[in-house]
């Protein structure tokens, strides 16, 4: 058994026994980024010198007794969440020498409970996208099929945590890019309820969207991980003083009285949808009813409308967070005569495409004349759709769905049309709309040897809910116990 | 519905995005293509529906007010592009 192929409960037993040291992980997982990183890229930056620092100062931790929930455990960043002293560009060249002055909030969390931090991953940039194509530095290759995306927007995460290049990872999901990613790379993804997580040192992208995710190889990790995370912070004033719970203890095997949901309207596109995906989905659901689930059809009327609720209003609060890469204080300045020019310059050569694109389309629903007809319209959609989930929640205790619409695509397939690209978040969007929490578990792959993942999804707050029905069915089944091969692609 | 060119190169200006032709062009084919089918969000009837601009019950979060201690002045200026007398220097903001 390599040290890499570690979970993070694994390590945590191995440490604290004295059957493996922090340095000797931390080492193995380095030498795996070494081994593999050149094909899947999922790496911006790596600090092996700090890693194996805070390794040794671990091992000295370990051998007073200290029993942090995470001693020696190293694992990766999303590169749009600051790390202080070392690079953060959230994919960007508008920020490629930014060097934040402090960590974010989940960081510190991280290493208060004594992670090590390994590196930051590779993310579409400013987290717009669904492939990690967008960033503005080079594509991540999947590790189960090198020439497929491992999905976006926390696609290096993903990736890294597929290929034990970390043993889990923070990504950041707005309208999925954390749980889509997951289901592509066969991995855990969490996306807790708005609210639950800071958001200070996240680099904003849809302030009332955004939340902190975690990726892990197993639903153990998640919990571990969302443990040490979650929780208010005087620093986010949109996080919540709700007490956390211990979702570890949350996780039980079986699920007698408890009701979950299908719906209907996720299954009605079978254009839009990989018939494999939907019969592994509709057999994971059998499953759930084996270990004494409740499975009934419920509706969410309003699903057609999430995609373009969500790119309106992501974009037109994107547009805001967006106005403060002008060139003054950090990142790229392109001088341009005046200041104006230099804004216009700055920002016209600093963004990509797609972060332009959605700029101007943010500017646009916000701008005079089209206020009410775009994005206020918008928000009064999204007060159904959350009106759907709360109804829905009334009958149901939890939601089960598809993760996304089809297996990870070739790169380069989708990004001629922007709109193609947007239609494979259709199932996670309307759960950053109502700000509840969900996570995505592998269920089976596909004939191409392609991951697909479910949507266990639970009403705010609800993630021992969530976690407990996650844990159920991955015990149940062996997916979660799947490696890529590295090496092979067809 | 289509954009015109015009408007394309007013959101431009009010974003601050320099767009060369090429992209003004790219930008007002996708941003049309985009925004029509945006257009189905009209069928629905929202007359007596409140806007959601955030999930949260929370409103107006304060915190007592207590100086911190600030991050130095050197820290905040590490990152600036062009920096002069402690002050980050940007091209003239008044004419003169």
């Amino acid at each position: 058994m390599k040290l890499y192929s570690l979970t993070i409960h694994e390590a945590r037993t191995l440490l604290s026994r004295g059957s493996i040291s922090a340095v000797e992980l931390t080492e193995a997982v380095l030498e795996r980024i070494l081994e593999v990183d050149n094909s899947i890229r999922a790496y911006l930056t790596l600090t092996p010198e700090e890693a194996l620092e805070q390794a040794r100062c671990a091992d000295a931790r370990l051998a007073g007794g200290d029993a942090a929930p995470l001693l020696g455990i190293p694992l990766a960043i999303k590169d749009v969440l600051c790390t202080a002293g070392i690079p953060t560009t959230a994919g960007s060249r508008i920020l490629e020498d930014f060097i934040p002055p402090y960590d974010a909030t989940v960081v510190a969390r991280l290493k208060a409970a004594g992670a090590i931090i390994l590196g930051k991953t590779n993310t579409d940039e400013f987290a717009m996208g669904s492939s990690t194509e967008n960033s503005a530095f080079f594509v991540t290759s999947n590790p189960w099929n090198l020439e497929r995306v491992p999905g976006g927007s926390s696609g290096g995460s993903a990736a890294a945590v597929a290929a034990d290049e970390c043993l889990g990872a923070l990504g950041s999901d707005t309208g999925g890019s954390v749980r889509q990613p997951a289901a592509f790379c066969g991995v855990v993804g969490f996306k807790p309820t708005y609210g639950r997580v800071s958001r200070y040192g996240l680099i904003a992208f849809a302030s009332s969207l955004d939340q902190v995710g975690v990726l892990t190889k197993d639903v153990t990790d998640a919990a571990i991980l969302l443990q040490v995370i979650a929780g208010h912070d005087p620093r986010d004033s949109t996080s919540v003083k709700l007490p956390v719970p211990d979702y570890v203890e949350a996780l039980v095997g079986d699920l007698r009285g408890v009701r979950v949901g299908v719906p209907k309207e996720y299954f009605a596109a079978p254009e839009v949808m990989q018939p494999e995906v939907e019969a592994a989905v509709r057999t994971a659901v059998d499953v759930l009813a084996t270990l004494g689930a409740g499975v009934r059809e419920i509706s969410l009327p309003h699903t057609e409308y999430a995609l373009p609720v969500y790119y309106l209003i992501a974009p037109a609060e994107a547009s805001a967070n967006l106005a403060r890469y002008d060139g003054v204080r950090y990142g790229l300045r392109v001088e341009g005569g005046g200041l104006i020019e230099t804004y216009n310059a700055t920002r016209g050569q600093g963004f990509g495409p797609e972060v332009k694109r959605r700029i101007m389309l943010g500017t646009y629903a916000l701008s005079a004349g089209y206020y009410d007809a775009y994005y206020l319209k918008a928000q009064k959609v999204r007060t159904l759709i959350k009106s759907d989930f709360d109804a829905a929640f009334r009958e149901v205790d939890v939601i089960v769905a598809p993760t996304s619409p089809t297996t990870a695509f070739r790169i380069g397939e989708k990004v001629a049309d922007p709109l193609q690209m947007y239609l494979s978040d259709i199932f996670t969007l309307s759960m950053n709309l109502a700000g509840i929490c969900g996570v995505s578990i592998p269920c089976g792959f596909d004939a191409h040897g392609l991951p697909i993942g479910m949507q266990v999804i639970g009403q705010a707050f609800e993630e021992e809910r969530v976690l407990r029905v996650a844990y159920a069915y991955e015990q149940a089944t062996e997916w979660h116990l799947h490696r890529p091969v590295l090496g092979t692609g067809t | 519905m289509k954009l015109s060119c015009e408007e394309v190169k007013h959101i431009a200006m009010l974003a601050r995005l320099a767009l060369d032709e090429q992209e003004l062009l790219l930008y007002q084919e996708q941003l049309s293509s985009i925004l029509e089918y945006f257009g189905r969000l009209q069928a629905l009837d929202t007359e007596a529906i409140p806007p959601t601009a955030t999930v949260l019950p929370v409103r107006s979060v304060m915190r007592d007010d207590e100086p911190e201690a600030p991050f130095p002045q050197t820290e905040i200026l590490a990152n600036a592009p062009s920096a002069d007398a402690g002050c980050f220097s940007v091209p003239a903001v008044l004419e003169t």
